[in-house]
């Protein structure tokens, strides 16, 4: 240690900064370089986003009125008239997709997580994640042989079986993440207590993982109810209301889709309302997914 | 001592984790209604002995065990013993306070009841085991708040509550105080003086000043062998195996 | 016998000073008592006027002992043959304090003597000291060795201890021929006898201390020795 200051040593490192090229001046200015590239990066990823949202919401909004809500679509030629029946038809279709989906989705999960060390276990993860990966006009089309084809016409549940199915691979994937999260301690403290080991499943292990799973659900209904593919040749549409799960039903995509394809200007600016009117179903959905997780104690603290 | 019969019976008790053997001829009785202390190096295999009490041992994948263990005289390894019978007579308190987090005080309390459809008095029961276990004092007003909100000590005593409300007749211990800081250690010896006079307690610990503080008798266990089996006073005054005297006396493990 | 180390070899070191201090303490006290019995057969002022002296260090040996012990206990909390051990240290330091006292007692009664002609019984006084002196380094003897069955022996020779005791008090006392100075003299020697009959028996106190610390069972106030399993 030197006793007496360098008054030079005060200087030197501006000096030196200025002057001569050291590394720390090239580190620098990479840095500032891949800071610049990476949020070049999340602009372009984030342009697509922020340009469908506008551009959905531009043209969409002027749509929107309590009567394209809940009226039928007019005849072809006229003006006027709503999505009412889409809309309903979309919540009706995805509600009955929830009753195949959820069950079979979280079920699995659930297996896989308790049980799925073995063979069987393997087995199940595996066509889980190719079906995942499955194009979904081909649950479509498997919807189509499967329900379509022996009820000789086109129907509601047809559309809730192949977006069901769809709902499945994820749902379980998620779900088996979000139990192996609870810690075995509590399995074992609830098997110490005589509890079967069904009962500590479904009671201990589900209920603690029940904020996330609820999470996980909300998400897969959310893609569920943007899915168009699957319901063209099962659910097909329908001009009309329909409650009754063996006639077609109208749903929010098809109708976007059909308006869209269509020669007239009215059915076009009708299509940017219902697209917008999805995106805030499908917005409203996530959103709750998010609010409810970041609320709820997902696992163990 | 009594002549009368042991509440458990352990004759040549063998473990297994796939092919490794943890226990190896284990033979003891545990008298009634008094405190048995399990003491041994890590690794001895004095968890794995606890967890075959209540045949959780069977329930890592791999796992096995023989031999005979006997309850008042019951096979707890025979076919027609339901191990989940079983382990509402033997209770288990885990070295780690595992509450159950979605579930409230109360509720934890009465989970081995209300999952099992037992039915029962259940404010009378919270009350009784709270007050069981000194917990009542302190949580009497928020029976209703979340079980994850009690310090890690108040949270061990709520475990111990909740083994204590399925009423067994025999409770494991393994390792209980260990996560504790010396006052919640206290609280819990103090808690297993006051429980020897209706339930049968084996206790695991590492602790050497515990296992003399709170039990008559002791077992110590090496290498998944039962070396010494005496009164408390004896094993710690002056034990007969050498290296039970090694290990008490802090020469090894 | 290979012999296993704690792991803390802090607390080996510990025990370790605290037998070498009793075994110190104990030397001293065997010493004050060679001393002082010599004092009385040479007729040695100077030698008992030291015994009387150094009677201050044993003192002194028992507070450290005392403390070193306590602080083992607090520090440690020993077991099994360890706290047999500390039990021992706390109970022999005490004896070997009385014993140091009762040499003082003998040194001094040695001016006492002095002003006499020896008597028949100074033989016999001799001979009880050899004796209570050989038990004294038996019982030391067998606490190095940790050997029970010598301590045992102490324990039985002891009868013959307090046998040569009485016969030399009745004889002295009962001596019909003495004069006036023959009495104070009498009185003297049945003194250093008495003090010698209850060296004796702190060193018997010790001997079952040893025996309790070897095997783990406690003699004490137990009569007779029994034979070993």
């Amino acid at each position: 240690m030197k006793e007496q200051a360098d008054p030079m040593a005060a200087e030197m490192p501006r000096a030196v900064a200025r002057r001569t090229p050291s590394p720390y001046r090239w580190r620098r200015a990479t840095n500032a370089i891949m800071t610049g590239l990476c949020a070049l990066m999340v602009a372009i990823a984030v342009v697509p986003l922020i340009s469908i949202l506008y551009l959905v919401i531009s043209r969409g909004i002027g749509s929107l009125s309590l009567t394209f809500f809940t009226h039928l679509p007019a005849p072809v030629g006229e003006t006027g008239g709503g999505i009412g029946n889409a809309l309903v038809g979309t919540l009706y279709i995805v509600g009955l997709a929830c009753f195949i989906g959820l069950p079979f989705g979280i079920g699995a999960g659930v297996f896989l997580a308790e049980r799925g060390d073995g063979k069987l276990g393997h087995a199940v993860r595996f066509t889980a994640e190719v079906l995942s990966g499955v194009p979904s006009v081909i649950i479509g089309v498997v919807a189509y042989g499967l329900v379509v084809m022996p009820m000789h016409r086109f129907s509601a549940i047809a559309g809730a079986v192949a977006l069901g199915i769809l709902m499945v691979p994820t749902l379980a994937r998620s779900t088996e993440e979000m139990v192996r999260l609870v810690p075995r301690s509590l399995r074992e403290a609830s098997l110490a207590l005589g509890v079967p080991a069904w009962k500590t499943s479904l009671f201990v292990v589900l209920r603690t993982s029940l904020g996330g799973l609820v999470n996980a659900a909300l998400l897969s209904v959310a893609r569920a109810a943007g899915e168009t593919a699957p319901l063209l040749f099962t659910a097909l549409n329908n001009q009309y209301w329909n409650f009754r799960p063996d006639q077609p039903t109208a749903s929010l995509t098809v109708q976007i889709y059909n308006y869209a394809i269509s020669p007239y200007e009215d059915w076009h600016q009708k299509a940017w309302g219902a697209a917008l009117c999805l995106l805030l179903l499908v917005g409203l959905l996530s959103l709750t997914a998010r609010a409810l997780a970041g609320r709820r104690q997902t696992g163990p603290a | 001592m009594t002549a009368a019969r042991p509440k458990l019976e352990v004759e040549k008790l063998n473990a297994w984790f796939g092919t490794t053997r943890a226990l190896k001829d284990i033979s003891l009785g545990v008298q009634a209604r008094s405190v048995l202390a399990i003491i041994g190096p890590s690794g001895c295999g004095k968890s794995t002995f606890v967890r075959c009490l209540n045949r959780m041992h069977e329930l890592t994948p791999g796992a096995r065990s023989e031999g005979t263990v006997l309850l008042d005289g019951e096979d707890l390894f025979s076919g027609g013993m339901d191990p989940v019978r079983l382990r509402r007579r033997v209770g288990m308190v885990f070295q780690r306070p595992n509450v159950f987090p979605t579930m409230s005080i109360r509720e934890n309390v009465l989970a081995g009841l209300k999952l099992n459809g037992v039915r029962g008095d259940y404010e009378t029961i919270v009350q009784k085991t709270l007050q069981q276990t000194a917990l009542w004092d302190e949580v009497k007003d928020r029976l209703g708040e979340s079980g994850m909100r009690l310090s890690g000590g108040q949270q061990q005593r709520l475990c111990i509550a909740r083994a204590l409300a399925v009423e067994p007749e025999v409770l494991l211990m393994d390792e209980p105080a260990s996560a504790l800081d010396p006052i919640a250690t206290a609280k819990v010896e103090e808690l297993i003086d006051e429980l020897k006079e209706h339930y049968t307690i084996v206790i695991v610990t590492h602790n050497m000043q515990q296992a003399i503080r709170v039990s008559e008798y002791t077992a110590f266990f090496y290498m998944g062998e039962l070396i010494e089996y005496g009164t408390t006073k004896k094993i710690f005054t002056h034990p007969e195996r050498r290296q039970t005297e090694d290990y008490v006396t802090g020469k090894f493990g | 016998m290979e012999k296993a180390h704690h792991t803390s070899r802090e607390f080996e070191r510990e025990l370790r000073t605290l037998r070498d201090r009793l075994l110190s303490m104990a030397g001293r006290a065997e010493q004050q008592i060679a001393r002082a019995l010599e004092s009385i057969s040479n007729r040695d002022d100077e030698l008992a006027a030291t015994v009387i002296a150094e009677d201050v260090k044993i003192d002194q040996d028992e507070l450290e002992i005392d403390e070193q012990a306590f602080l083992i206990l607090a520090r440690r909390q020993p077991v099994a043959s360890d706290l047999r051990f500390l039990m021992l240290a706390l109970k022999i330091v005490t004896d070997l304090e009385r014993i140091g006292d009762l040499a003082v007692n003998i040194a001094k009664r040695e001016r006492d003597l002095k002003r006499y002609a020896p008597a028949p019984a100074s033989r016999r006084i001799e001979l009880l000291g050899q004796k209570v002196l050989t038990a004294l380094q038996q019982t030391l003897d067998a606490f190095v060795a940790e050997d029970a069955d010598a301590a045992e022996q102490v324990i039985a020779n002891d009868t013959e201890i307090d046998a040569l005791n009485m016969h030399l008090i009745a004889d002295v006392i009962s001596d019909e021929n003495q004069s006036a100075q023959d009495v104070a003299r009498s009185l003297a020697l049945s003194s250093v006898s008495r003090y010698l009959e209850r060296i004796g028996d702190h060193t018997t106190n010790i001997a079952e201390m040893i025996i309790y610390y070897v095997r783990g069972r406690d003699v004490r106030h137990h009569g007779p020795p029994r034979k070993a399993q």
